[in-house]
């Protein structure tokens, strides 16, 4: 039933804040990751085949510190 | 806390921030200390209305500044309470004329000169001057935080401000819990906030309709017995003071024990 699997919003209310503090905090708003995707793509392609399509960026909270997340699929 | 001179802030606005210190302020009086309660919310200003004290009001902040009056008699001493006294916001003037080391130079008059013990600054909302100007004389906060994305938002932003201005003894409020909606995980819970925020509460008070009767009738919770938000603020201003008084487990209490707690204990 629906109302089982319905997700507490308190848990959702956490994930959001605690995503929107990491941007925050490292004073960096989430459209701005876009521009520095493409120019890492850019560095990157000179070096090996990436895989534009599968590439994210992203901030994460790791214990104390944001780090900064980029995954780049590698073209096989 | 060892700060005599402390900024009741936010971000956010319409948290808790005038009730809070209204409350705390009138609290620690009734401890026994010197207190003085600021409102320097220029142009808006509340704290008066809050703490029954509006009809009293003859000169403000701004007068004291530019000299039109000497700071004593800017101070509305409350009669309910001994050692309680208000220096109001202005309600019309400009509020360019106040500026961080002109509010600065007051509060340390007060301090110093006037033989206060405590100096509770009610901010404007916002991060703007007006929060800066009411930030430069103080050496500790209190945060005042809702249990919601968007005030737990700015009170993150409002900390990293404090601390780049080198203001170091910080605590929450963490107001207007509901303990029945974080129960049922609707509602973020003390814990969470306490570790989003990483700052630990010197205050936590649940939502309570008595807040807004006593903001009506212009009586501060904390001077009648008999309301949850009452006893939690009072409890804020006995840590503030210097007592440890553990937090009580806002688990829902309208139970079977807790009528019978009601009846018999008045809690």
């Amino acid at each position: 039933m629906w109302f089982w699997r319905r997700r507490k919003s308190k848990e959702k209310a956490r994930d959001r804040l605690k995503l929107v503090l990491a941007y925050d905090r490292a004073k960096l708003p989430p459209g701005k990751l876009e521009g520095l995707k493409a120019e890492l793509l850019e560095v990157l392609k000179r070096y090996f085949p990436a895989d534009e399509s599968g590439v994210e960026v992203r901030l994460e909270e790791r214990g104390e510190n944001v780090v900064l997340i980029a995954e780049v699929p590698v073209r096989p | 806390m060892e700060a005599r001179a402390i900024v009741v802030t936010s971000g956010k606005g319409g948290v808790g921030k005038t009730t809070t210190t209204a409350n705390v302020g009138t609290a620690l009086a009734h401890l026994g200390e010197k207190v003085a309660v600021v409102d320097v919310d220029v142009g808006l200003r509340n704290l008066d209305v809050v703490m029954g004290l509006e009809s009293r009001v003859v000169f403000d902040l701004i007068d004291v500044i530019e000299g039109r009056t000497e700071l004593k008699k800017a101070l509305v001493r409350d009669k309910r309470v001994q050692g309680l006294y208000l220096l109001p916001a202005a309600q019309t003037r400009d509020k360019e004329a106040l500026d961080p080391e002109r509010f600065k130079e007051i509060v340390r008059q007060l301090l110093e000169e006037e033989g206060f013990d405590r100096v509770l600054i009610d901010s404007p909302a916002g991060i703007e001057k007006g929060f800066k100007t009411a930030a430069a004389p103080a050496e500790g906060a209190l945060v005042v935080v809702n249990p919601e994305v968007s005030s737990v938002r700015d009170a993150d932003r409002i900390i990293g401000m404090l601390e780049a201005m080198g203001i170091q003894e910080n605590y929450l409020v963490i107001n207007r819990i509901r303990p029945e909606m974080v129960k049922r995980g609707d509602m973020l819970a003390v814990e969470d906030v306490i570790e989003i925020l990483g700052l630990k509460p010197i205050g936590i008070v649940p939502e309570d309709e008595h807040v807004l009767i006593s903001t009506n009738v212009g009586e501060p919770l904390v001077l009648r017995s008999g309301s949850a938000a009452g006893r939690a603020l009072m409890e804020t201003a006995r840590r503030i003071h210097g007592e440890s008084i553990p937090f009580p487990s806002l688990e829902d209490k309208k139970g079977f024990w807790a009528a019978i707690r009601r009846i018999f204990g008045g809690a």
